[in-house]
């Protein structure tokens, strides 16, 4: 793996961050060199390519996005989620089983779920840094849907990385599901302080805490 | 042998010259970097001064705005240089970025999306095209006629009538603010006014400089005198004595720049009342909509300002009238 970002990502870096608008709020926490899983809400087909682009330079070369197989595996769109954006492809909805799995075989969890999980962390290895959309799928932005069990699972997995929040206000109004033309709106990215699985702390509880903390980063009214 | 330069280069070439730039409006940057030059001066002295925290509050916000006047002093004395296209370029960016905060600003729905699209990328930049070609009859209506009738149609179209009139009545007015007002201001470059020909680009720095002065002699004198609000439901910051001294501290500066414009002292001193008046209404009417919003300001990227659509607020409401005054009275 190289430093090199691909000059497309650059392209598309830059135009996303034009149309986007997007004004970064670290809150929480600094860009720092260190490994770290950003968690963020999910709307529009701009998120991961903003969060990215917000970062600095020497960040970007070394954050991975974490994508659904089945949408990003062929053609055009596999050309830029794994060869532009080094993406990580992974299975929707394995994590679901490997916790399933977890509480019903514990002595064999070798289901597909824990080598999704096995896959992430072997993809971050020594010092690489995910983005990564807890919901799953994309929302219309008015709500926050339940976060899925994978980020438990990668941070039970891997407890020495950082999970920042991260909460991305507005584009779901300037790219929406289903639309391929954007309205130009100014945006807002907001990082919030690490957190981390607490000691004997129970995986929905974990994902509930999550859940809060993207959603306390909304930016308040009259602010 | 010595052959000169020029017969290698095609008369073509070696004959094309820059429009000279026009002496009063030379004079007039002339004036305006004065005015900052003194601005920094006194503010720096300021700074070592101030004593308490709410003073120096002030002062550091009052030095920050002097910092991004010279800013965008720098890009419109570029852009008028550059001449029409360079004006028209500027001013359809501002109209985009004013619009952008604003719509931002306001609740859409999902369903106002491929309107949005079209008020963006194909109505705002048409309404400036449309000043490039010279086509007057088109600009006046492009905005209050078509795009009026399209915006609801297409809205309609997309099937979503929660809130219609609404969301219909904010994108028009939006349109209406940040692209069909605002381009009047550079419209001024296609006005033909005897006696004043080629000389457009200093009728356009004499309503941008007025009215952006009447802007700051409210705020200065506000700040000193300011007693007795005007609404204080709507604008804090606004007092009689800013406002008595602002319009007419402007309006004498508009009658002592008569020498640029096509008008006489007095007519340049009614001119400029006109344009402080509106712009003072302008901000008020702005101001209006933040407060209803929940907001101080439209944005953050002008240091100390706010957004675009905070320090163009006044110029957004004084350019149709200034045009149109100027339009009938003295045009051809």
């Amino acid at each position: 793996m190289s430093d090199k970002i691909h000059p497309l990502a650059r392209i598309i870096a830059a135009v996303a961050r034009g149309l986007s608008g997007v004004q970064v709020r670290w809150q929480g926490c600094v860009p720092e060199p260190r490994q770290r899983i950003y968690f963020a809400n999910h709307t529009s087909h701009l998120d991961f390519v903003v969060l990215w682009s917000a970062l600095p330079k020497k960040l970007r070369a070394r954050t991975r996005p974490v994508a659904a197989k089945d949408y990003w595996q062929a053609g055009f769109r596999s050309f830029l989620a794994q060869r532009v954006f080094r993406a990580v492809l992974v299975e929707r909805g394995a994590a679901a089983r490997a916790a399933h799995e977890e509480h019903k075989h514990e002595e064999q969890a070798h289901g597909t779920g824990f080598a999704v999980i096995e896959q992430l962390a072997e993809a971050m290895g020594e010092r690489d840094s995910l983005i990564f959309f807890p919901e799953g799928t994309r929302g219309t932005g008015e709500t926050l849907a339940e976060f899925k069990s994978g980020l438990y699972h990668l941070a039970k997995r891997r407890p020495d990385v950082e999970l920042i929040p991260a909460y991305l206000e507005n584009l779901n109004r300037i790219l929406p599901k289903g639309e391929f033309l954007p309205a130009p709106l100014v945006s807002t990215l907001t990082f919030g302080a690490p957190i981390r699985v607490e000691e004997g702390e129970q995986k929905h509880e974990f994902l509930e805490r999550a859940r809060a903390a993207v959603l306390s980063l909304r930016r308040k009214e009259n602010e | 042998m010595i052959l000169a330069m020029q017969d290698y280069i095609p008369r073509r070439y070696t004959e094309f010259k820059w429009d000279k730039p026009d002496g009063s409006l030379l004079l007039l940057f002339g004036g305006v970097l004065l005015l900052l030059i003194v601005a920094s001066i006194v503010g720096a002295i300021l700074k070592q001064t101030a004593r308490s925290e709410s003073a120096q509050r002030v002062i550091a916000n009052l030095n920050s705005r002097t910092r991004a006047w010279w800013k965008m002093s720098a890009i419109f004395a570029l852009t008028l240089l550059v001449g029409k296209i360079g004006s028209l370029i500027l001013f359809a960016l501002l109209s985009f970025l004013a619009l952008r905060e604003y719509i931002t600003l306001v609740p859409t729905r999902r369903g106002d999306h491929r309107t949005l699209f079209w008020t963006f990328f194909i109505i705002t930049p048409l309404q400036y095209y449309l000043i490039a070609i010279n086509w007057y009859g088109f600009f006046a209506i492009l905005i209050p006629a078509f795009a009026f009738v399209f915006i609801p149609a297409r809205i309609a179209l997309a099937g979503d009538t929660e809130h219609f009139l609404e969301r219909a009545a904010k994108i028009q007015f939006g349109l209406m603010i940040c692209a069909y007002c605002l381009s009047h201001a550079p419209a001024l470059l296609i006005l033909k006014i005897p006696h004043y020909e080629g000389r457009n680009s200093v009728l356009l720095l004499y309503l941008v400089l007025v009215d952006q002065m009447s802007d700051v002699l409210q705020y200065v004198w506000g700040k000193l005198l300011g007693r007795h609000k005007i609404a204080p439901n709507v604008s804090p910051n606004k007092t009689w004595e800013g406002f008595g001294g602002g319009v007419t501290t402007a309006t004498l500066l508009g009658a002592f720049l008569s020498w640029a414009t096509p008008f006489t002292r007095w007519q340049s001193a009614g001119m400029s009342l006109a344009i402080t008046i509106l712009g003072f209404l302008g901000g008020l009417v702005m101001s209006a909509i933040k407060r209803d919003a929940g907001v101080k300001d439209f944005g953050t990227v002008i240091e100390g300002h706010g957004g675009i659509l905070d320090r163009i607020d006044s110029l957004c409401f004084a350019a149709p009238v200034f045009f149109h005054l100027v339009r009938y009275w003295f045009a051809r």
